[in-house]
């Protein structure tokens, strides 16, 4: 039985008394215990951070050459918080229901009450830091609108927030560096958990450099390593976001949770051809102003520009009235989805959408008209006044695009299509953030646990931040309170060398295996498959053709991936080698949890399961649970289930109508 | 935008290792897109050679939508090429006609050694801001956000700092292979608000020393960093950091 040890008491009440009845570790003793954290993203670094403050010995690891490179960098548009700075009618309740009916009631309520009660704690941190939010003429904190809300609660950075929230928790990272406090392994990789008597008890890590195999002791080991997304090959993940350090874990042990739950983003800029390695998005936060529409008639090849107004349809606002172009991803990405597959897209692709500023331009430019008292001027005068506040607000979103495509945004519509963002599946956690490993903990991206089965936009920063700054301190302790008298398990023990020789053996396998095709090639292929059969849209047929061609796709990488060079020094396509093959086995876990899951909610969609008018059809009845999965041996998983009791939200079908 | 196919030459750095003597080694590359980012230029070169059996080029990349900083290639001598405000992989391969040659070599300092082929370690700029790059404030201490006022004007120029991404085109632009812009950008940040105020004097001079220290060049004011920088991060940054270091060391 799955236990996530929620605190009992009122919804309210929960994490106030935890804090009050956790255990403590003592200042001396905190001294003596070693925690290892991996991935250096908004998760690691503030937790790293947080823990090092607090006197515990910190090792950190991240694969890239500098922990702020974390592709939480990359997040653009904001972070939530339930401040009610604008006086709209914001509350922790409200962040709290607006996050678990925009999971699509797939997520736990007392880890997303918690994550309501931090969240303006972590602006006030992030602050104190230095991390430069925008802000009014009056020196406070501005805020605007995201999707799947009704009140401003969004903090933001222009439109680099990720990166000056990833920047402060970086800078508070390398202070404890200097403090001695925390040891910085860079370039390095996480091969696998390291168990002594049922607990994790280290890791073994690979220096990328060298390609040296390396153990490192821990009283407990937190997995703060992101998401899942690049099982697509195409995605807006790093080039280098990987799966690998959550896979090792569940390989050893811990259970998988939801990992079909996968967010596709409407806003993307659309593929471009076969070369494309990546996609590249653009902010949520564009659809506060913009309007998102396709030509009324079909295979309409005519230029943006040409189609007048009455034959446009803006069909999210048609469709939503209440929330509009500010709909829900998951709805927003169908929408898209439904348009361009009944043969209304645009661009030469035809699988893309406009995404329009010509109205908000215009209506910025009257209204820095009459700010100025300008009375009369023209057209073209008020579309230049317009246009510098809109490239105040999105400038550097604009220019991006106008770099990829060759386009500029302020002149023809931007063309968007959705893609691959974000994972809310991931390692199974209880309340305190421990996975079904005992000393295993994971946070951030790459646990499961408060986004339900849809994450809304802006609040992937606020649960990295919460877990990272303000839960682990917390509950981190209550395990370590046990182990003070645990010492430091010297590294040449068996459970360390045995772990060490499996890490070796796999990689000599996968080395000497010398065959005609490129890890890039087998990546391509399992991401085409995965974005075919478990995208946007799955069905129990395309389901079960794609476990088949996965398996299949698994035998023939263990027989012919050819990887260069050798494994005792800088080799960034053996690297990749582990983690397209860790990619592989994951795709068919999606695929099985995807199958299983008969209805749709968020962004799991089964085309056999929706309402007349093509809107996602849950099965409260039978599947309110959480599905945990169980690695048992190859193609085999146990699923356990943590079923999802409301105690204070009434789950109804979504509307944003 | 017209699209087009072209075949190019290129003149590549290669480097076994931090200790190897380099040496560039020219390839053709054939039916390049012009919608390929020039990464992906690289992909497809890297592949041709995994298959032919030879050792593909090592470069660093990661993000590949211009914020993550890892990105590093001098493009015929110009940090992230011939755009201006731009990353090389942000660089897409309209910039080039059919039958170009492009140089490409890493970032070249001292204080950044080569890993291998393309590939820098750039951990001196991490060393920097451990000497002070931060505000020392523990997790939990923080006041209300808006109890601290801040005029917009100086949030404004301390968030223009603050987009620096720590690539180390700054370095490479520069014949001295000064970090000034880098620290300055970071001291800037800091020194214009009001929460960095408190360790402002010693925060310049250490994080000066430690630049100092991993064997980065002085300033000798030519603007190559500004010119190259990706983020439009401006020499009169370190114009303040020389008034910042200047009243530091006064006091």
């Amino acid at each position: 039985m799955l236990d996530a040890k929620i605190p009992s008491g009122s919804l309210e009440s929960k994490w106030t008394d935890y804090k009050g009845h956790v255990r403590l570790v003592n200042p001396a003793n905190k001294r003596k215990i070693e925690v290892i954290i991996v991935g250096t993203g908004l998760a690691g670094a503030s937790a790293a951070a947080s823990l090092g403050e607090l006197g515990y010995k910190v090792k950190a690891f991240c694969f890239q050459d500098s922990p702020r490179r974390a592709h939480s960098i990359a997040a653009q548009g904001g972070i939530n918080a339930s401040k009610n700075y604008q006086n709209d009618g914001d509350s922790v309740f409200r962040l709290f229901y607006d996050t678990i009916k925009g999971g699509d009631y797939r997520a736990r309520e007392a880890n997303v009450h918690r994550l309501a009660e931090v969240s303006g704690a972590i602006i006030d941190q992030c602050v104190a830091q230095g991390v430069p939010f925008a802000r009014e003429y009056g020196g406070l904190l501005s805020n605007r609108s995201f999707g799947g809300t009704q009140v401003q609660r969004t903090f933001y950075a222009a439109g680099q927030t990720g990166q000056q929230l990833l920047i402060g928790a970086y800078q508070a990272l390398e202070r404890q560096v200097a403090l001695g406090n925390v040891t910085m392994h860079t370039r390095h990789e996480m091969l696998d958990v390291v168990m002594i008597d049922g607990k994790a008890r280290g890791i073994i890590a690979r220096d990328l450099v060298s390609g040296k195999l390396e153990r490192h002791f821990g009283h407990a080991v937190l997995l703060c390593t992101g998401g899942y997304g690049n099982v697509f090959y195409l995605s807006t993940n790093a080039m280098g976001s990987n799966v690998t350090a959550a896979w090792k874990a569940h390989k050893k042990g811990a259970y998988f949770s939801n990992p079909c739950f996968t967010q596709i983003h409407p806003t993307c800029i659309p593929v471009s051809g076969d070369h494309q390695s990546k996609l590249t998005l653009m902010s949520e936060s564009l659809r506060n102003d913009g309007r998102i529409w396709v030509p009324k008639k079909q295979h309409d090849d005519r230029k943006a520009n040409e189609i007048p107004e009455e034959e446009r349809d803006y069909y999210l606002e048609r469709r939503y009235p209440a929330f509009g172009n500010l709909v829900p991803r998951d709805v927003a990405s169908r929408a898209a989805k439904e348009r361009c597959d009944a043969g209304y897209g645009v661009g030469s692709s035809k699988q893309a959408v406009y995404l329009d500023y010509s109205d908000a331009i215009e209506r910025y430019g009257k209204a820095e008209v009459n700010k100025r008292n300008l009375g009369n001027i023209s057209h073209d005068e008020i579309m230049k006044l317009g246009k510098d506040v809109v490239k105040e607000k999105y400038g550097n979103l604009f220019d991006m695009y106008e770099k990829i495509t060759g386009e500029n945004p302020y002149e023809v519509p931007m063309r968007i299509y959705p893609a691959v963002h974000y994972t809310m599946g991931g390692l199974w956690v209880n309340y305190e953030l421990q996975t079904t490993i005992p000393g295993l903990y994971a946070l951030g991206e790459c646990n499961f646990s408060d986004h339900g089965a849809n994450r809304l936009g802006a609040s992937a920063l606020m649960q990295g931040l919460a877990d990272g700054y303000f839960v682990i301190p917390y509950t981190v302790g209550n395990y370590l309170a046990d182990e003070i008298s645990t010492g430091s398990v010297p590294t040449s023990h068996p459970a360390f060398e045995e772990t060490e020789k499996a890490v070796a053996d796999r990689i000599n396998t996968l080395k000497s295996i010398n065959g005609k095709q490129t890890v890039e090639s087998f990546h391509k292929r399992l991401g085409k498959i995965m974005w075919d059969k478990c995208g946007m849209a799955r069905s129990e047929e395309g389901l079960k053709q794609a476990i088949q061609q996965i398996r299949d796709l698994k035998k023939e990488f263990w027989s012919d991936v050819r990887i260069p060079g050798s494994i005792d020094e800088f080799n960034p396509e053996l690297d990749k080698a582990g983690r397209v093959a860790d990619f592989i086995e994951l795709g068919e876990l999606m695929c099985i949890d995807a199958l299983d899951r008969n209805e749709s909610c968020g962004g799991h969609f089964r085309e056999e399961y929706q309402t007349p008018d093509g809107e996602a059809l849950r099965d409260d009845a039978n599947y309110m649970y959480v599905s945990a999965w169980q690695y048992s041996k190859e193609h085999e998983w146990t699923l356990h289930k943590e079923s999802l009791d409301y105690e204070v939200v009434k789950p109804s079908q979504r509307s944003y109508k | 935008m017209q699209h087009y196919n072209m075949n190019l030459t290129l003149k590549v750095w290669r480097q076994k290792d931090k200790n190897a003597a380099g040496g560039f080694e020219t390839y053709q590359v054939k039916d390049i897109s012009s919608e390929m980012s020039f990464l992906e230029m690289f992909d497809v070169l890297n592949e041709r050679l995994i298959v032919e059996g030879k050792e593909p080029i090592a470069f660093d990349h990661d993000c590949r939508e211009g914020i993550c900083g890892m990105c590093s290639m001098v493009i015929d001598g110009r940090p992230h090429g011939p755009w201006e405000a731009n990353t090389t992989c942000q660089l897409h391969m309209r910039a080039y006609k059919d039958g170009d040659t492009i140089v490409v070599e890493p970032w070249r300092a001292n204080a950044f050694p080569v890993v291998k082929d393309l590939v820098v370690d750039r951990g001196s700029f991490d060393r920097i801001i451990q000497a002070g790059g931060f505000v020392s404030v523990n997790t939990g201490n923080a006041v209300d956000g808006n109890a601290i006022p801040i005029e917009k004007d100086n949030a404004d120029a301390a968030f223009a700092a603050a987009a620096c991404i720590g690539c180390g085109a700054c370095v490479a632009a520069c014949k001295n292979s000064s970090a000034m812009l880098f620290v300055s950008a970071k001291v800037s940040h800091l020194a214009l608000l009001p929460q960095g105020e408190p360790e402002r004097r010693q925060r310049v001079v250490n994080m000066i020393a430690q630049m100092d220290k991993e064997g980065f060049g002085s300033c000798t004011n030519t603007y190559s960093c500004e010119a190259e920088c990706p983020k439009e991060i401006s020499v009169t940054n370190i114009a303040r950091l020389n008034r910042e270091y200047l009243q530091a060391s006064l006091k």
